[in-house]
């Protein structure tokens, strides 16, 4: 394939630079500009002049801080575990044994479309002191009062995440189950490979990319989730999100709330490269 | 007998999927403010109440507003950007796709605030255009991602040929590489204008006064008199947009045959 050089090499930069000019605008600036204010302390309504660290003290020296990042994480994780456990077979199943392919398809991604405070709201309703899980247990009588663990709580958060987020699994999987060779897996077979073994030894690696790229799709938004906990958490299942808002609202401790973002930021970052290496390396090591 | 397994499998995930969203129609005709069960009868009243509700309207004015422009503007950006990269060897081009994808793993708190301390340094006031701004960093991504796919697949002989046969750099776009790169844009304009319609916590942050509709939906959320209304409205924006997704693959299937016979 012929490829431009020299004169025309001016015209690709050209077509590049209005995209790049807008995430220039629109994300460097911006967080570059949250770096500074991070920087600064509050001074009533206004910043003071000085440069200082002590909101990044403040968010790591602070126990209730530390233990709310740590919750964040772990909830994210459990949603992201729970979801490419629960998409992984779903998504086998319609790459290899489903008949109608774009029927299921269609039919597993039509849940989506519908709006997203909606869909969290819908557990709320379905999990609440009177919802549907609730009334429908009282009026078969097997229980007097209603359930009240079933709210307010990081199990509600996980399952409710876990839901809001099953497409960003179920497609990424689907899509690397479905690139595979077939005549690899015959391969398998005709070697003597049992299902089992070859499942393990040649499908599941050979999707790897698929579950790397549906856990880091879901790991990195669902740890800076604000509605979910919102919604559905209560005081215990509340998440940084929440803590990141109030500073910039009702607390209006910006610096703050600026240091908390990009800490929140960098973990996320930091946990998602984590996550990608060792998984690479423990695929290559397999196989 | 594994498949079997499977399959039914297959369906409890389906009821899994299912069952929440499903909550929304259910109570939405439910005769009752009470969002709970036994069901009390059947009325439509909370869809008549939807359509005199004039905030709610204005805030969907917004909503579509902010997706058509969004959904325009993140894929033409996303088209050149996705010809820039296909078409010419540029040096620090994957440095520029890291970049301009690097919104995907920026959590969207963090993007919606950034922006407003943005605003806030420049005097400039909470907007729709500011929505806009936020939006296009989640979408550009993703228009990047589909168009680049698409562009992938292209042949580029037949934009040489067109170029060899006397057309001008405008005309070989437009008889040539838009008919063939059509599904692409209608997949990254739906998928964009969808991102964007639904997105609320940028907008939570940069709309100000001009709610957009997930704006307005999380605030009537706080009452529960106002909730089946809401649900009414959910109901309604799931079927508009299956409506629209099979609209949109009636239309690609369209896209990929008139050009072919059309040359």
């Amino acid at each position: 394939m012929a490829v431009d050089r020299g004169r025309n090499l001016g015209k690709g930069y050209g077509l590049l630079a209005p995209t790049l000019v807008v995430m220039a605008m629109g994300l460097a600036a911006p967080l570059l500009l949250m770096l500074v204010t991070s920087l600064k302390s509050q001074n009533g309504i206004s910043l003071t002049q000085d440069w200082t660290l002590a909101q990044y003290g403040a968010v790591l020296g602070r126990a209730s801080y530390r233990s709310l990042f740590l919750r964040s994480v772990l909830i994210s994780g459990a949603v992201t575990i729970l979801t490419v456990a629960l998409a992984y077979p779903i998504a086998y199943f319609v790459a290899f044994h489903a008949r109608h392919k774009f029927v299921w398809l269609v039919a597993l991604t039509i849940p989506f479309w519908t709006s997203y405070l909606l869909r969290v709201f819908a557990w709320k309703i379905i999990l609440g002191f009177n919802g549907v899980i609730n009334s429908a247990l009282e009026r078969l009588h097997l229980i007097n009062q209603p359930l009240e663990f079933l709210l307010y709580n990081p199990f509600a958060v996980v399952v409710t995440l876990a839901h809001a987020w099953a497409a960003f699994a179920i497609l990424p999987i689907y899509v690397s189950l479905e690139k595979i060779d077939r005549s690899l897996l015959e391969a398998a077979g005709d070697l003597g490979d049992s299902r089992l073994r070859r499942f393990l030894r040649v499908t599941l690696p050979l999707s790897m990319p698929g579950v790397i790229g549906a856990a880091i799709l879901i790991f990195v938004p669902t740890t800076g989730d604000y509605v979910t906990p919102q919604l559905v958490g209560g005081a215990k299942g509340i998440m940084i999100a929440n803590l990141i808002e109030t500073q910039f609202n009702a607390v209006g401790n910006w610096p703050l709330g600026a240091a908390l973002s990009l800490v929140s930021m960098a973990m996320v970052g930091a946990i998602a490269l984590l996550f990608v290496a060792s998984a690479r390396a423990a695929t290559k090591a397999a196989r | 007998m594994k498949n079997r397994a499977l399959t039914l499998y297959a369906f409890a995930y389906l009821a899994f999927l299912y069952v929440p969203v499903l909550v929304l129609p259910v109570f939405s005709f439910n005769n009752s403010e009470f969002i709970a069960f036994p069901l009390s009868g059947f009325t439509t009243r909370w869809y008549a109440n939807l359509a005199g509700d004039s905030a709610m309207l204005h805030a969907l004015g917004n909503s579509l507003k902010v997706g058509l422009v969004t959904s325009l503007l993140a894929t033409m950006l996303g088209l050149s950007a996705a010809k820039a990269v296909t078409h010419y060897r540029l040096k620090g081009a994957g440095a520029a796709l890291g970049f301009i994808s690097l919104p995907l793993f920026v959590p969207d708190i963090v993007l919606g605030i950034s922006l407003l301390l943005l605003l806030g340094a420049g005097g400039l006031p909470l907007s729709l255009a500011a929505v806009v701004l936020g939006h296009l960093l989640v979408c550009v991504p993703f228009a990047l991602t589909v168009l680049v796919a698409r562009f992938e697949g292209f042949d580029r002989n037949l934009e040489e040929a067109s170029a060899d046969l006397g057309e001008n750099d405008w005309m070989t776009f437009r008889r040539v590489t838009f008919p063939l790169m059509l599904p692409g844009i209608v997949a990254s304009l739906l998928l964009t204008f969808i991102t964007s319609f639904d997105e609320f916590l940028i907008a939570y942050f940069l709309s100000g006064t001009e709610a957009t509709l997930p704006v307005y939906i999380w605030g009537q959320l706080r009452f529960p008199a106002r909730l089946p209304m809401v649900l009414a409205l959910g109901a309604l924006i799931l079927t508009v947009s299956v409506a629209l997704v099979m609209v949109a693959e009636y239309v690609r299937n369209l896209g990929v045959k008139k050009p072919m016979v059309g040359a």
